[in-house]
């Protein structure tokens, strides 16, 4: 069974007006994805702690309140204290065109306006999960073109590297 | 190799010491079975937690009264994992999951950790991977593992195969006495809950419930409560939270919380033995090929399934 897509849909500040939300959450719930619904008047910080728990793969927010331009940095700048910036944020609401341009700067991935019909989001999420998980784990170090000649030379030259010298010693012992 | 072990090591610590997004994601990946070792490493770190199911129908409270008692239970400055499971649908394979609504003052906490999962065509009111998840929760240093299932009817009762005490929350709206009477759910609750008290009915309904297990035999010595809260004031919470501590001690005392465990544990065995052979037996042993041309003969009654089934059983019982 293919791993399932986990979305955190949620609204951050003081904002009453959850249809879109609601409308959003249950396409994706209807294109097969998880999708963990927050509610209302969330803070930055649960948004992020509640991400970071269920282990999302795309968070998508939902502000019609006009505190776009604070609450969206807010939420990427929290991720990142937690080492979490994989997590794809988005969002949607009334966004003028202009910030639109500028969040996506600071590192929204994409942002949707009103009339934008469901599939176009489906598709969106899909294609960025997809792109998400086959990007290497945190720590994990692809070995460099550079790092690869080194360790051929080494190999060749016939060093012995630290830990094989103090083999021998053991077996003394 | 040795680069590996390290990492793995390194995981397993950072999830023992309870670093949240390691937690996380050895959920993720316990619950799709991506890495089976996983699982084989952090069973010798579990069994401390004291695991509490909250059963019920659907919207009588169960994620408002985890909200309200786990706040209760912090005072002691216990750590908490929490377990809440919301249906999948079974057409789209989606789901949305609700619970974490109400608890939202526990979200923040740091001694806190919630994870919502869909219950992905299991059927027994718990996902598949409830019980492995509730493992990783263990290992994690959790004290109380909180298993919140989907609304239920009055079958759903996986919950009592995987928690040590079992609290089944009504509404003064489930029922008379006779539904008190029948199968089903009511034989699994150790702490029995009439949530929203406040109703009008909820002083009745109590009276009918306790007159109903009064005919019931009992089987322990376990003396069964029956308590009325009210999760949004909150009022009753402290008993509750009594209530609970009393059956531990109880399940202690008399050394029933170590025999039910491994009975628990020898079922799991049973389980696991099953899941392998019967995935085995599909992938390798039961021609697919065979089996669809069949089918036409079958659907012409040239064929009966009943001789088919004990045909092919027989081939694998009894191999020549």
């Amino acid at each position: 069974m293919a791993r399932k897509i986990r979305v955190l849909v949620g609204k951050p500040g003081l904002d009453g007006h959850d249809r879109g939300a609601k409308v959003v959450a249950a396409a994706l719930r209807d294109a097969g994805m998880e999708v963990i619904y927050t509610g209302l008047h969330q803070t930055c910080e649960s948004i992020v702690e509640a991400a970071i728990q269920e282990d999302v793969d795309v968070i998508g927010l939902s502000i019609l309140s006009g505190a776009h331009m604070t609450l969206f940095p807010k939420v990427l700048n929290l991720l990142k204290k937690r080492h979490a910036s994989d997590i794809v944020v988005i969002g949607g609401g009334i966004i003028p065109q202009a910030d639109m341009k500028k969040l996506e700067k600071k590192g929204v991935k994409k942002l949707f306006g009103p009339g934008t019909p469901t599939s176009e989001i489906i598709t969106w999420i899909q294609e960025a999960t997809v792109k998400k998980r086959s990007r290497p784990k945190r720590g994990t170090v692809k070995p460099t073109k550079k790092l690869r000649q080194k360790a051929a030379v080494k190999r060749r030259s016939g060093k012995k590297s630290a830990r094989q010298k103090k083999k021998p010693k053991h077996k003394k012992k | 190799m040795r680069n590996r072990r390290c990492a793995v090591d390194k995981r397993l610590r950072q999830l023992i010491r309870g670093d949240k997004r390691v937690i996380a994601q050895t959920i993720t990946t316990v619950e799709n079975a991506t890495d089976p070792k996983v699982l084989e490493q952090i069973f010798p770190h579990t069994g401390k937690a004291y695991h509490i199911g909250i059963t019920g129908p659907p919207g009588a409270g169960k994620s408002t009264l985890v909200n309200v008692l786990c706040q209760h239970l912090l005072t002691d400055g216990k750590k908490i994992g929490i377990i809440a499971v919301d249906p999948t649908s079974p057409f789209s394979g989606g789901a949305l999951l609700g619970d974490r609504v109400r608890m939202t003052d526990l979200s923040l906490h740091k001694d806190v950790y919630i994870r919502s999962m869909g219950s992905r065509g299991s059927l027994g009111g718990l996902a598949q991977k409830t019980k492995d998840v509730a493992l990783v929760l263990d290992a994690a240093g959790m004290d109380y593992v909180f298993i919140e299932t989907i609304g239920v009817g009055q079958v759903e009762l996986d919950i009592a195969q995987v928690c040590d005490t079992t609290v089944v929350v009504l509404v003064p709206e489930s029922g008379d006495s006779i539904q008190a009477m029948k199968a089903g759910l009511l034989e699994i609750a150790d702490i029995l809950v009439v949530n929203k008290g406040d109703r009008e009915g909820s002083d009745r309904f109590m009276l009918e419930l306790k007159f109903a297990f009064e005919l019931r035999e009992q089987v322990t010595g376990w003396d069964f409560p029956i308590l009325k809260t009210i999760a949004t004031k909150p009022e009753g919470i402290p008993e509750l939270g009594a209530a609970i501590a009393a059956h531990r001690s109880y399940l202690e005392g008399c050394g029933m919380l170590e025999k039910a465990r491994k009975i628990k544990l020898k079922r799991r065995i049973h389980e696991l033995i099953e899941n392998r052979i019967s995935s085995h037996l599909r992938e390798h042993m039961i021609g697919e090929h065979e089996l669809d041309t069949m089918l036409d003969k079958m659907y012409r009654r040239k064929l009966n399934p009943f001789r088919v089934a004990a045909r092919i059983a027989d081939r694998i019982i009894r191999p020549q």
